[in-house]
């Protein structure tokens, strides 16, 4: 019976992974970090994840899971709830869309596409909280914050890859 | 068989596309749902929003340990390069600050002889609340943090908030151990000022930049460069004269302040409490409120 539970746990612990390492990672971008300026223009890290997982192996990270993160990301940012939710369920379903697109493509697309997608849902949430705010956030932060998580695409994408690698085809 | 299963999947498939493409329209419409539930119940989904942040505060606490020893670290390092500059300037400011004692020891005689024989009443003596800042949350979009005390020691919606610079902002959500601290950077924030020399009232809006702007001047008031900007207590909220910063830029109807406060330094605030002063002493409370650095 034994190796079974055991099994079981190794296999559950392998699908919640994605799901708990974008928690765990919005929770590290909300850490003060004390460098002049990076506050206000930390990336939106899960964002990055819920793309990569999106179009390299989407069943691991399942839609509700998605709108779960978002949930959580705007508990934690103190923007008006919700728009986060909203974004991240409409970019996930986008991606998934595409994800015929995407696969077996080089890198650089994937990345390209990152900066398309992105671009989108930075200019929704930008929308939205500057609707629901009743004033226009100062888009020069915004920018910096879209040009930072266009950066952080390729380490946190490579970090996965090779988690992937590791740990998923043994399953 | 095959043929069997064949005819399954041709009955099975579109229906699972559709189930699929209605869990979608499920998921998207109950994102929209949350969006519309904040701005129709604020009360509810902020107290939702405050048990998440509760539940995570600790995390948050104990995950950033490493990050502010290693700052701790770095400064040290930088502190002894800077030893001897730093010691001349403090033996600068030592000098004038000596002079501004004894004028203030003076001021301060004189302003209780006269209080004495006016009768004066003296408005009630704050509470001091240290709190550790745990997160640095919202990016570009909501400037806003993270304190690792909530309402089980004492804190209150709308308290102010300072460190030994200023004023930075004010209480805008409580959790039972954790709270938010909303800055007065935030562009939700807004804040009845008074210019300190000329006591020109107007009120401090942030603009989610790193410098607020003042607003609702009254007319043919005139703001210097250079004018120091503290809280004018009207509202009810602030108590008045906790300093802000000073005007920086006065340019075509719009005037900037550079708060005295620098966002990125802050490691413990002080949250005041003024609704418990009948009850507590303020002499050892200011005590406790000067371990909050």
């Amino acid at each position: 019976m034994k190796p079974t539970v055991w099994h079981r746990m190794d296999v559950l612990s392998r699908q919640l992974t994605p799901f708990l390492l974008t928690i765990f990672l919005v929770l590290l971008s909300a850490i003060p970090f004390q460098v002049p300026g990076l506050a206000r223009v930390m990336p939106l890290f899960s964002l990055i994840v819920i793309f990569h997982w999106g179009v390299y192996r989407a069943e691991l990270l399942p839609a509700y899971a998605v709108l779960v993160i978002g949930f959580f990301q705007d508990a934690l940012s103190g923007v008006p709830m919700g728009v986060h939710t909203v974004v991240y369920v409409l970019t996930y379903s986008i991606v998934l869309a595409q994800q015929r697109f995407f696969a077996g493509k080089s890198f650089y697309v994937v990345w390209l596409g990152f900066g398309l997608v992105s671009a989108g849902a930075t200019l929704l949430i930008w929308g939205l909280v500057s609707a629901l705010k009743g004033g226009v956030v100062d888009p020069r932060a915004v920018a910096s914050q879209y040009a930072l998580g266009i950066g952080f695409y390729p380490i946190i994408a490579y970090l996965f890859l090779r988690w992937q690698r590791a740990f998923l085809q043994q399953a | 068989m095959k043929n069997s299963t064949r005819t399954v999947n041709r009955v099975t498939a579109p229906v699972k596309s559709v189930t699929q493409r209605f869990a979608y329209l499920l998921l998207i419409l109950s994102a929209i749902g949350v969006l519309v539930i904040g701005r129709v119940d604020v009360a509810s989904m902020e107290q939702v929003r405050m048990q998440i942040v509760d539940a995570v505060a600790p995390i948050l606490d104990v995950i950033g340990r490493p990050v502010e020893s290693f700052n701790v670290g770095v400064d040290r390092v930088q502190d002894i390069y800077t030893t001897f500059e730093a010691n001349q300037k403090l033996r600068q400011e030592r000098d004038q600050l000596l002079h501004w004692q004894a004028l203030a020891r003076k001021l301060e005689m004189e302003n209780r002889a006269l209080k004495g024989l006016l009768n004066f009443k003296t408005g009630p003596e704050p509470r001091f609340i240290a709190a550790r800042v745990v997160a640095d949350t919202g990016g570009a979009f909501a400037h806003s943090l993270i304190l690792n005390a909530g309402e089980r020691a004492g804190i209150r919606n709308g308290q102010a908030a300072v460190t030994g610079d200023g004023l930075i902002g004010r209480i805008s959500g409580v959790g039972s151990r954790s709270s938010r601290l909303l800055l007065i950077t935030d562009l939700n924030s807004r804040i009845p000022i008074v210019v300190e020399s000329t006591r020109t009232r107007a009120v401090l809006a942030g603009t989610n930049a790193g410098r607020p702007r003042m607003i609702h001047l009254p007319t043919g008031a005139v703001v210097a460069i250079g004018d120091r900007v503290v809280t004018s207590g009207h509202g009810g909220v602030f108590p008045s004269g906790l300093p802000i910063g000073v005007v920086t830029l006065v340019m075509d109807g719009v005037i900037e302040v550079q708060p005295y406060v620098n966002r990125e330094r802050i490691e413990y605030v002080r949250v005041l409490d003024y609704g418990l002063t009948g009850i507590i002493q303020s002499g050892p409370d200011q005590r406790t409120g000067s371990n909050a650095r």
